[in-house]
C-alpha cells in the first residue's frame, strides 16, 4: 500500500479537570485515548459514534488546534510540525469545515473577503485572491454577483455552508475535514450540500475525513469507515463491509439503532439500554462491557486491541481474536 | 366522529408582530387528534411545527403574537383560557415535552422536587403522596436506581435519563394529551430508540393522544398513526403514516422522502434532491409557498395557494397535480 495521505498514530488527548481545595490530582476526561488510523488519497474515512466518543476531539487534534497529550500526526509520511512540514504548510493541504455555519465564518466580511482571506496569508495577492473567491463561489452554487458582497447574516444555513466549503478549498488543500458539517441543515439542504461535496471530491481529486453522527450519511459519504466509542476505535473497515456484517458488538448496536421507515416493521427493542458511560472514568477493560450483550469476565479485565495494524476490517472486540479467552472468540483470524 | 376527537386546532393562524414586519408563522392550519392517537408535525426549521405546539399550551409571548382560530381541548376552548385557568389547563390537560431537558428542567431544584410541585400545583395531597407518586413515574419511565435518582440535579444525570425524567415530569398529573417537541433530537442514536420506544409504550398503556413533532421523518415513522406534514406554516399533506410514506401526493413530501440518504449507495450516484432553500415567511409567494422550488410547477400555483383536497381515505393534499406521484419505494 502506497503511503497514506493521512496518518494518526497512537493519538492521545486528556483534558485534565479543574482541581478544587481537595482536588484529586491526575484526574483527566480521556477524550482520545490511543487512536491510530491511516486514510489513502482520495478516500473518504467516515467517524461515526456517540457525543462523547471522541470523534470531534480528533479532528481538531489532527487540524493543531488543540495540542495532543501525545501521539504522531503524519501527512504523506511526515510529520506535523517538524522542519519538513510546518504547521502553515500542513493547514493549506489539510483545511476544515465546522458544523456551525455562523459561528465558524467573521460576521464583519464579506463571504468573498473570507474566502480570500486565507490565500493572501499564503502569498497570493489580493487581486487574484478575490477572483479566486469569486470563481469558487460560483463553484459552490452561489452566484458571486449576488452572493459575493453578501454578509454571513445575509444567507441561509445551507448557502453559508456552502461559502464555508469554498473558503476551505481557496488554499487548495488536499483533505478536507468535515466535522458534522451537514448536521445543522434542513434534510432537503442537506441533500445538496451532500451532493456538492460528492463532485468537489471527483473534481479537485480530494481526500475527506467525514466526521458525522448520522449513521446512514456516513454510509453515503464514506468508502472506509471508524466507529469511534469512549476515547478509542471500536472498529475499522470498508463501508459495505463494516454496515453489513459489523464484526463489534457496538457497531451491531448502533446500526440496529437505526429507523426502520417501515410503519409495519418498526423497532421494537432497542439493541442497547443506558447511555455511554462518562470519559472521566472509562470502564476497565473492554470499554463496552458495561453495555454488551455478550460481556465475559476477560471483557472487564483486558482490553481488546484492534488486532495489528493495517487490517482492511478490524475490531477491537476479544469476540473477532482468535485466542482471547472468550467463549465466542472467532476460530477465523480476522 | 368529532366526540372522539380529544383536540381539535381549526383555523389556527400565528403571527408574531414583534419584529419589524409581523411574521406569520402558522396560517390556517387544522388538526385533530383522536383519543388514543398519535400525530406526527413533520417539517424543516421555520415550517411553523412547533410554533403549531406551542400554540396549544398558549406558550407564546401574549404581546407579540396574534393568535386566530380555535384550539378545543377536551371540550375547552384553549384561545379563551386565562389565568388560573389557563395554569389549570397546563400540565393537567395538555403536557408537554420538550427537546432540551437540561433547559426545560430547572437547574437548582432536584428533579424529584420538581415532580413534587407539579403534582402539588394541581391536586391537594401530601408531600409524601406526591413522593410516592413520582417514584411510580420514575420506575414507569424505567429510571435505574429511581429512589434514589429522584434526589438528583438535572446536571447530575445523562441526557437519555434527563429526557425520561421530563417524560415523568409532563405525565405527573396523567393529561389526557401529551405534546412532545423533537424530544429525541438532541439524544444519541442508541438513546434516541430507546425513548422513542418508552414514549410509545406510555402512549399506549395510559391511552395517551400525542402530537409529535419532528423533522425526521423516521421518526414519524416509528411512533405516529398520521402524519401532518407542514410547510411554510402550511399542512400540505396530512394523512395515515402508510399512505404518507408509501404513496405522497405533494411534491414535497415526495422530494422529502427521496432526498434522505438510506441504505447504501452505489459509488458515483448522487441523491435526488430538492432545489432551492426554504422559504423566508416575512417574503412569501403569493399562491403556494412550493411552487419556487417545486418540479411541476404551474402557472396558477404562482398566484393561488391550492386549498386541502381529499385524495383518499383521510389523506388530504394541498396540490393541484391529479396524477399520483410515486415514491421512492
Amino acid at each position: 500500500m502506497s503511503t497514506p495521505i493521512l496518518e494518526v498514530v497512537d493519538l492521545i488527548k486528556h483534558f485534565p479537570l479543574a482541581t478544587g481545595l481537595l482536588g484529586r490530582a491526575g484526574s483527566a476526561v480521556r477524550a482520545v485515548d490511543g487512536v491510530s488510523f491511516a486514510v489513502q488519497e482520495r478516500e473518504t474515512l467516515g467517524i461515526v459514534g456517540e457525543s462523547g466518543c471522541g470523534k470531534s476531539t480528533t479532528a481538531r487534534l489532527l487540524m493543531q488546534l488543540i495540542v495532543p497529550t501525545s501521539g504522531a500526526i503524519r501527512y504523506q509520511g511526515q510529520t506535523v510540525g517538524t522542519k519538513a512540514l510546518p504547521l502553515k504548510e500542513f493547514r493549506r493541504q489539510v483545511q476544515m469545515v465546522f458544523q456551525d455555519s455562523y459561528a465558524s465564518l467573521n460576521p464583519r466580511l464579506t463571504v468573498e473577503d473570507s474566502i480570500a482571506f486565507a490565500p493572501t496569508v499564503h502569498g497570493v495577492s489580493g487581486d487574484q485572491a478575490v477572483r479566486k473567491a469569486r470563481a469558487l463561489l460560483d463553484r459552490v452554487g452561489l452566484e458571486p454577483a449576488r452572493f459575493a458582497g453578501r454578509y454571513p447574516h445575509e444567507l441561509s444555513g445551507g448557502q453559508r455552508q456552502r461559502v464555508n466549503i469554498a473558503r476551505a478549498l481557496a488554499v487548495e488543500p488536499r483533505v478536507l475535514l468535515l466535522d458534522e458539517a451537514v448536521s445543522a441543515l434542513d434534510k432537503s439542504v442537506e441533500a445538496q450540500v451532500l451532493n456538492l461535496l460528492l463532485d468537489l471530491k471527483d473534481e479537485m481529486g480530494l481526500t475527506y475525513l467525514f466526521i458525522s453522527h448520522d449513521l446512514e450519511v456516513v454510509r453515503f459519504m464514506s468508502t472506509q469507515v471508524l466507529v469511534m466509542y469512549l476515547g478509542r476505535i471500536a472498529e475499522v473497515g470498508p463501508t459495505e463491509a463494516l454496515y453489513t456484517a459489523s464484526r463489534h458488538p457496538y457497531t451491531t448496536a448502533l446500526l440496529g439503532s437505526l429507523l426502520s421507515m417501515d410503519p409495519d416493521n418498526r423497532r421494537t427493542q432497542a439493541p442497547l439500554a443506558g447511555d455511554p458511560p462518562n470519559p472521566i472514568d472509562p470502564p476497565p477493560g473492554c470499554r463496552f462491557h458495561t453495555r454488551c450483550a455478550y460481556a465475559e469476565p476477560v471483557c472487564s479485565t483486558r482490553e481488546p486491541d484492534l488486532g495489528g495494524v493495517g487490517l482492511a476490517h478490524a475490531a477491537a472486540c476479544h469476540m473477532a481474536h482468535p485466542g482471547t479467552g472468550h467463549s465466542r472468540a472467532a476460530g477465523r483470524v480476522a | 366522529m368529532t366526540k372522539d376527537k380529544i383536540l381539535r386546532v381549526e383555523q389556527l393562524s400565528v403571527t408574531f408582530t414583534g419584529g419589524t414586519k409581523p411574521v406569520r408563522a402558522v396560517d390556517n392550519v387544522d388538526l385533530d387528534v383522536a383519543r388514543g392517537e398519535v400525530l406526527a408535525l413533520l417539517g424543516e426549521s421555520g415550517s411553523g411545527k412547533s410554533v403549531t405546539l406551542r400554540s396549544i399550551l398558549r406558550l407564546h409571548n401574549e404581546k407579540r403574537t396574534r393568535i386566530d382560530g380555535r384550539i378545543i381541548a377536551d371540550g375547552t376552548d384553549v384561545t379563551l383560557l386565562d389565568g388560573d385557568a389557563l395554569s389549570r389547563f397546563r400540565g393537567k390537560t395538555v403536557s408537554m415535552v420538550f427537546q432540551e431537558p437540561m433547559l426545560a428542567l430547572d437547574p437548582v431544584y432536584t428533579v424529584g422536587r420538581q415532580i413534587n410541585e407539579a403534582i402539588r400545583r394541581h391536586e391537594s395531597v401530601s408531600q409524601d403522596t406526591a413522593r410516592t407518586r413520582a417514584l411510580h413515574l420514575f420506575e414507569r419511565v424505567r429510571i435505574p436506581s429511581p429512589e434514589r435518582r429522584l434526589d438528583s440535579y438535572p446536571h447530575e444525570m445523562s441526557g437519555g435519563m434527563r429526557q425520561r425524567a421530563m417524560i415523568a415530569l409532563a405525565l405527573a398529573c396523567s393529561p389526557k394529551v401529551l405534546l412532545a417537541d423533537e424530544p429525541t433530537t438532541a439524544l444519541d442514536a442508541t438513546v434516541q430508540v430507546q425513548i422513542l420506544l418508552l414514549l410509545r409504550d406510555l402512549q399506549r398503556e395510559l391511552g395517551l393522544s400525542m402530537i409529535f413533532v419532528t423533522h425526521d421523518i423516521g421518526v414519524a415513522v416509528e411512533v405516529a398513526d398520521r402524519v401532518a406534514v407542514m410547510y411554510a406554516g402550511r399542512i400540505v399533506e396530512l394523512g395515515p403514516v402508510r399512505d404518507v410514506l408509501r404513496t405522497p401526493r405533494h411534491p414535497y413530501t415526495v422530494g422529502l422522502l427521496s432526498t434522505r440518504a438510506h441504505g447504501g449507495r452505489l459509488s458515483g450516484n448522487r441523491l435526488p434532491t430538492i432545489p432551492g432553500s426554504p422559504p423566508d415567511l416575512t417574503n412569501l409567494p403569493a399562491g403556494c409557498a412550493f411552487a419556487p422550488r417545486c418540479s411541476s410547477v404551474t402557472e396558477s400555483c404562482r398566484t393561488k395557494a391550492p386549498e386541502a383536497r381529499a385524495v383518499g381515505a383521510g389523506h388530504t393534499v394541498r396540490c393541484i397535480l391529479q396524477h399520483p406521484t410515486v415514491g421512492p419505494k
